[in-house]
Formats: structure tokens, sequence, C-alpha cells
């Protein structure tokens, strides 16, 4: 985590990938009893503790601080599924440590939150994720500069991020 | 979409620079204060007789209650910033409360009873009313957007702290031109000024510190 908010994108791309098996783990659990797809939570969180990445303090256990944003992205899905849950750190934490087995991991709600965002966003977002391509690639198969690239794709996170919340209010 | 496609995508935008929120809250801190000690320097400046009120106790009161509800207020903002939720550390806002119960408790005995009503109604009420809240309005907007790119565990007690921040700085502001010095008259209305601020940024918080 220390090195990924230095800018190291392997880094940080590891950490997501290992988090990423653990809170499947911790979600899925809860997630299925109530109903919910547990991989478009999985992806919420993952996409709130990348823009959140700023929240967490240096030098102290990302753990904790993972499970916290888990919690509170799970009550949130809740809500919107009309339901409240209340859900202690203590227990998503435990499971962020247990075992499980496999799953789907594709997701509806982040494919839905793609429609709302601007084609530029859309496409460049696409080109990253889907593609693969690096920022450098994009900029040149988009015809964008990189820095645009870069601009384009952190604001489409941040409107994905805000479709996720608005879709609950409107709720 | 799959989620290893979504990881690159997040992963690409880390190359960004990334502020702490405890630096963008305390650069917001500090532009917030900034702003209201120059409105009140152009709109009100200091008492005419504000060396002379140092040595008295009531002045000084009302001056360290709200610094201290400030500061005090101030240690939790990086607190409630956060996701992770921490409800017993709210302790340290009993304070400045405290502080000004001990003001009145000594005024109560020291003056008698028909002097009461004339200090707590005292000459300025209503300014104190609209003032306090207007000199909280800069710190209190420059907290949100600082507190917009944090993640709160309860964006409205989030609201309530950035509150009380502000209507602390507000109030601290306002003592210094304002010529009730009795902690009676601090104790209403100051408290009441404060609460109103505290109020709207809680409705606030709950509204605009989602995420």
């Amino acid at each position: 985590m220390e090195q990924s908010l230095e800018g190291d994108c392997a880094a940080y791309n590891r950490l997501l990938v290992l988090l990423t098996s653990a809170l499947r783990r911790a979600v899925r659990a809860r997630a299925l009893t109530v109903g919910l797809d547990a991989e478009d939570v999985v992806q919420e969180v993952l996409l709130a503790l990348h823009l959140k990445r700023n929240t967490w303090i240096r030098g102290t256990p990302v753990a904790p601080w993972v499970a916290a944003i888990a919690r509170n992205k799970l009550v949130d899905a809740h809500r919107r599924r009309g339901r409240r849950l209340e859900i202690s750190i203590d227990s998503v934490g435990d499971t962020l440590r247990s075992d499980a087995g496999d799953f789907d991991d594709r997701s509806h709600d982040l494919e839905r939150g793609l429609a709302g965002l601007t084609d530029r966003q859309r496409q460049v977002l696409r080109a990253v994720s889907l593609e693969g391509w690096t920022a450098r690639e994009a900029a040149l198969r988009l015809d964008m500069t990189e820095v645009a690239v870069r601009v384009t794709l952190h604001r489409g996170l941040k409107s994905l991020a805000a479709l996720f919340r608005k879709d609950q209010h409107e709720d | 979409m799959k989620t290893e496609a979504l990881i690159r995508a997040l992963a690409l935008d880390a190359g960004r620079p990334v502020v702490s929120i405890g630096r963008l809250v305390a650069t917001a801190l500090l532009i917030g204060a900034a702003a209201s000690l120059l409105l009140f320097m152009l709109l009100l400046q200091p008492r005419p007789d504000i060396a002379a009120a140092f040595y008295s106790a009531g002045f000084c009161l009302k001056v360290a209650a709200s610094a201290c509800l400030a500061l005090t207020a101030g240690t939790l903002l990086g607190v409630v910033a956060r996701p992770m939720s921490r409800g017993r550390s709210l302790g340290v806002l009993t304070l400045a409360p405290s502080l000004l119960a001990v003001g009145v408790a000594v005024e109560l005995l020291a003056l008698p009873g028909d002097t009461w009503h004339a200090r707590l109604i005292g000459h300025n009420a209503p300014h104190c009313l609209a003032l306090i809240p207007l000199l909280s309005a800069a710190p209190a907007v420059c907290l949100f957007v600082a507190l917009r790119r944090a993640a709160p565990a309860r964006p409205g007690l989030a609201g309530v702290i950035v509150g009380l921040v502000a209507g602390g700085i507000g109030a601290f502001l306002y003592a210094l031109t304002c010529p009730d010095d009795s902690p009676l008259f601090v104790a209403a209305w100051y408290s009441f000024a404060i609460i109103i601020v505290t109020g709207a940024c809680f409705i606030a918080g709950r509204r605009w510190l989602r995420w």
C-alpha cells in the first residue's frame, strides 16, 4: 500500500488482486444470504477504496481499513435493497482471513454504470480495462494525449462511484 | 465487466499523486479560518476596550471556551473523516461545555439573583445569533470541500464535527467584538448560535458527505 501511494502501479495491481480474493470470501457469505450479487459489491468496494485511498493512515495495517470500507459498502448495497443490515467490522475482518471456494467474477452493476458515463469516458475505461492497454497505447488509438487519457479515466472512475451512490438515493 | 478488468483500470489510475486527508483537512482549516479572520477585520473589528478586557474573567472565559471547542472538535476531524468508526473518542467534546458550566456556576454564586436576567439577555443577542453563523461559514464550507474527498464512516457525525469546529472559530472571533462578557449570555446565545451552525452542518453532512 505504501508503494502504491507513491504511484507504483504494479505494486498496487498486486495489492488489489490480493485484496479482491480476500474480499470475495468476506462478501460472498453475507451477500448471498441477503440476495445480493457478491461480485457487484466487491467491485464497488474496490472502486471505493481506490478513490478513498487517501484516508488510509500510512504505517497502519491495511486490513481493518479495507474491512471498514467493505462494511460500509455492504450496508449501502443492502440499503439499496430496501433493508438495513448491521455488520460489525470484526466479523468482516474475520472472514477477510478465512477460506472459501469459487464464483462468477462478472458484475452487472458496473456494466450498467458504464452506460451512464460520457462516450469518451466509456471508451477510455474500456480501452484500459477490457483491452488492457497502457495509457500511451490508449492515447495513440483514441487520438488523445496521454494526460487526457489519465484525466478522463480518473473522471470516469469518479462518475462510476457517483452513479452507484445515486442509485442508492433514488431508491 | 470483469473484476480483473476493473483492477487494471484502477492500477493505471494509481499513478496520480495522493494527498492524504489529514493534509487536505489542515489546509481547508487554515484557508477557512483565514477567510473568517479577514471578514472579521473588514466587517467588525475587535471591541475598543479589548486590551482592558483581557483582565476580565468573563471575557477570557468566553474566548477560551470558544477556542477550546474549535481545538477539541478539530482533533476529531481526522477520526470522523475515515471509514473506521470510533465513537469513544468523542469524550473530548465535553471539555468546552464543562469550562463554560464552571463559569456559569461561579457567576450564579457570585452575583445576586436579580441581575441574572439582565446579564442573560445582554445587549446584542440578535447580533450574536447572526454573526457567529456568518463567521463560521467559511471554515465550514472549506472543511466540507475537503471532507468530500474523505470517507466518513458516519456522514452526519462528520457534519456535526465540522459544525462544532466552524462554530468554535466563529464564536472565537465574535467573542473579540462582543460586549457581553457574562457566562450566562455566552451559555445561552453562543451555544444557541453554535447549535444552529452544527444542525445545518449535520444536515449538509448527511447529504453531501456520503461516498
